[in-house]
């Protein structure tokens, strides 16, 4: 069974649709990489997969470990393992860092009736994955990505991933505002979590990320469909073509623009 | 709408659980205010001449002057002919001598609301004085605290035992003719508690009102004293709490503070008055008058409040810093849900050298409610070397609410330092699903961001009611998630 099945997905926001039908399989795993255009729907999906309610689901469905995903709410996706690494990491003033993480590890060890962690347990887990991020201590004990810098907010969600070990992660534009060093880090990371249990999508613009996290597959999304996948020799020839020389845009507005 | 919107947006109509009414009979005057319903009072008090004579100045000085109408609060005019000011549960004989002697509903109604006036069962270390309607129904733990020379009781008690005292601070603070409510206090005012700590002692628990409306139709007028001798120290809470009814009752009580030299008074309030409910209906017109005098030098007085109850809510709890180096303290969260309406804040006059006052004000509204800080620093020629430092942020919920913030300031004495800092944030539907994409349901998001907000106040309460106060804000917000 796999992972994660999308069929025909469509999407809106307000009166526009945004995805077209899309689908696409994920075994567990497997890490997916999704490229395209600004605007594509990249992160729409991503948004949908985690239930935002702001994007209406028009048609399709969604199967996630042999349910219906669509029907689940947002906490219980979480619970069930669906991680969203924000493309715009959310601040939360007043919350500590700390106190959010364990506040949201505890309610997924409560849903599987594991037994919640205490403070000193808490941390010894937290040491662990705080050193293989490389996050400073300092960012633990502070308000939720309130103040933090571009890099730091994404090296918190990844960090945050780290501890929650999600079985299916999704990652949109993690590498961006990340400086090279951190972007080694951050993919280090990332590769540490990738096991036959768990399966990642990864959206990117960069090739430069696909160096550090290899993936199994490249789909090219435009205009809310997926219009093109392969292995991930696909993500270099896009870097060298561009995604119009690869008939990404077969959409009549795009052609008539030729 | 989106759950999440839904969430904010009713994260707030939490049934009351203290709305029940205790039926047991009650001894009434008939409505209305006149010079004989105050003489009448004070006859059913028993009370000195004095004490008559004072009430009734009040009274004349009542009838000059015109309800307040520069707050941000809006309710129709009270008439203050259809009120009953005095109501008490009917007394066996002369009136409880011990806890033995009252009346088991009144026990039972105390049980109910989480204050067990059984001694033995009593949250160990705190002393409680119960007024219900317009008396004083029990006061625990007097016996302990005489043996170190405290005295903490009954107001009505104090001017039967302690005249000399009572009339040495009463209306020192809050004079008679400080403002309109505070004059009609002082008019009707059935009873409250008092309380003397004598030189040079450390109180040794927590000393605790609990003020509970029963009655229909009735004000509660209650009158708090509280002196802090030289060397002396304090801490006290205040709590209260009142039955749903879908008309409007006043309360309108005066407290005042004395600390001497060296003193510290720690006076915090945990305000549940009934907040009527969700279209707005009922709920107490809370018009309070709270002012503390740091008389003496190096005497701190600290104010923390957590209002979540009420109607409407008119209260500045204040310090006047006479004493060289003393300090003012003034922290508050105040909590407006539905078609609540709170103006608070707080005025810190400093008169003395060196004083330094600290307002952390935390305004939370959600539904229809409307918040409005008013608070004002003066800083008066002879206080060289003022310091204050004032914070006020500004939480919505929702986007039906406001908060308004008034901040005033007055400057005479060029060596002051003060500092302003203000805040307005929203919990936003993006801070929402971030902490569901990570588990964490809306109920729980919002009253983590909410106690994050409020924390630096929460940490100035006594432990037990900390714990207290945190609860009864995710109460008040509660039901807001869908
Ligand atoms: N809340 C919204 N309201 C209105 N339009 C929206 C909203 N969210 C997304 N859109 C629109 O939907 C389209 C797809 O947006 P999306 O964020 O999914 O693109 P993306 O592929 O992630 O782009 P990028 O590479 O720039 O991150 C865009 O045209 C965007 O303006
Ligand atoms: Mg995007």
């Amino acid at each position: 069974m796999a992972l994660l099945e999308i069929k025909d997905l469509h999407a809106k926001v307000g009166d526009r649709e945004i995805l077209k039908g899309i689908n696409l399989t994920v075994n567990a795993g497997e890490v997916h990489a999704i490229m395209g255009p600004n605007g594509s729907g990249k992160s729409t999906l991503a948004q949908v997969l985690a239930g935002r309610e702001l994007y209406v689901v028009t048609g399709g469905s969604v199967t996630y470990l042999g349910k219906d995903l669509l029907e689940m709410s947002p906490e219980d996706r979480a619970r069930e393992g669906i991680f969203l690494a924000f493309q715009y990491p959310v601040e939360i003033p007043g919350v500590s860092n700390m106190y959010f993480l364990k506040a949201a590890l505890n309610t997924i060890r409560k849903h599987h009736g594991i037994d919640e962690l205490d403070a000193m347990d808490f941390l010894n887990l937290v040491r662990d994955k705080m050193q293989i991020m490389k996050m400073d201590q300092t960012l633990l004990n502070r308000p939720v990505n309130t103040g933090f810098s571009g890099g730091e907010k994404k090296r918190n969600e990844i960090f945050q991933m780290a501890v929650l070990e999600p079985k299916l992660a999704v990652l949109d534009e993690t590498d961006s505002g990340l400086d090279i060093d951190a972007l080694r880090v951050v993919s280090g990371g990332v590769n540490a979590m990738r096991s036959p249990e768990r399966a990642m999508i990864v959206v990117t613009h960069y090739q430069r990320l696909l160096n550090e996290i290899v993936p199994d597959f490249v789909h090219v999304l435009a205009e809310g469909r997926i219009v093109k996948s392969g292995g991930k020799e696909l993500a270099l020839e896009l870097e060298a073509e561009g995604y119009e020389a690869l008939g990404a845009y077969d959409e009549p507005e795009a052609v008539g623009r030729v | 709408m989106s759950d999440s919107t839904n969430t904010i947006e009713t994260f707030a109509n939490q049934e009351y659980k203290w709305g029940f009414v205790t039926d047991i009979e009650a001894d009434a005057i008939p409505r209305g205010l006149s010079e004989d319903v105050v003489r009448l009072i004070s006859a059913k008090k028993n009370e000195p001449e004095w004490l008559l004579e004072w009430r009734l100045k009040a009274y004349r000085h009542w009838l000059t002057l015109k309800e307040p109408t520069w707050a941000n609060i809006h309710y129709p005019k009270i008439d203050y002919q259809n009120i009953i000011y005095y109501s008490s549960p009917k007394a066996k004989g002369d009136g409880p001598k011990s806890l033995d002697d009252v009346d088991p509903e009144l026990l039972k109604t105390y049980a109910k609301l989480g204050i067990p006036l059984q001694e033995q069962a009593i949250l160990a270390g705190v002393a409680v004085d119960a007024v219900f309607d317009s008396v004083s129904v029990a006061t625990t733990f007097k016996a302990k605290l005489h043996e170190v020379g405290i005295i903490f009781g009954s107001f009505s008690e104090a001017v039967k035992e302690h005249p000399e005292l009572v009339r040495q601070y009463l209306g020192s603070v809050v004079p008679i003719s400080d403002n309109f409510f505070a004059a009609l206090n002082s008019a009707v005012f059935s009873d409250g508690s008092f309380c003397y700590i004598p030189k040079g002692v450390k109180c040794p628990m927590e000393l605790s009102t609990y003020f509970r409306i029963n009655a229909k139709d009735t004000g509660q007028f209650e009158r708090t004293l509280i002196v802090a001798d030289e060397g002396a120290t304090v801490s006290y809470l205040e709590g209260c709490t009142a039955p749903m009814r879908d008309t409007n009752q006043l309360h309108a009580a005066v407290v005042e503070l004395v600390a001497l030299d060296n003193a510290q008074i720690k006076y915090s309030t945990v305000q549940n008055w009934y907040p009527g409910d969700k279209d707005g209906k009922g709920g107490i017109y809370n018009f309070v008058t709270k002012r503390g005098a740091c008389r003496g030098v190096n005497s701190k007085i600290s104010w923390t409040q957590v209002e979540t109850g009420s109607a409407i809510t008119w209260k500045y709890p204040s310090c006047l810093l006479i004493g060289d180096n003393s300090v003012g303290e003034f922290y508050s969260v105040a909590l407006t849900n539905n078609w609540q309406q709170a103006d608070t804040g707080t005025k810190m006059i400093h008169i003395g050298k060196n004083t330094t006052s600290t307002i952390v004000s935390k305004g939370i509204s959600a539904g229809h409610g409307q918040n409005t800080y008013r608070g004002g620093v003066k800083i008066l020629k002879s206080a060289t070397g003022a310091r204050n430092y004032s914070q006020c942020d500004s939480l919505l919920l929702g986007d039906k609410c406001g908060a308004h913030t008034f901040p005033y300031l007055e400057v005479r004495n060029t060596s002051a330092q003060v500092e302003h800092e203000a805040s307005t944030s929203k919990i936003g539907e993006d801070q929402i699903f971030y902490c569901r994409q990570r588990g964490i349901s809306s109920e729980d998001a919002v009253s983590m961001i909410v106690h994050g907000f409020c924390k630096e106040v929460f940490r100035e309460l006594p432990m037990e009611f900390a714990v207290e106060a945190q609860k009864l804000l995710g109460v008040s917000l509660e039901g807001s998630v869908g």
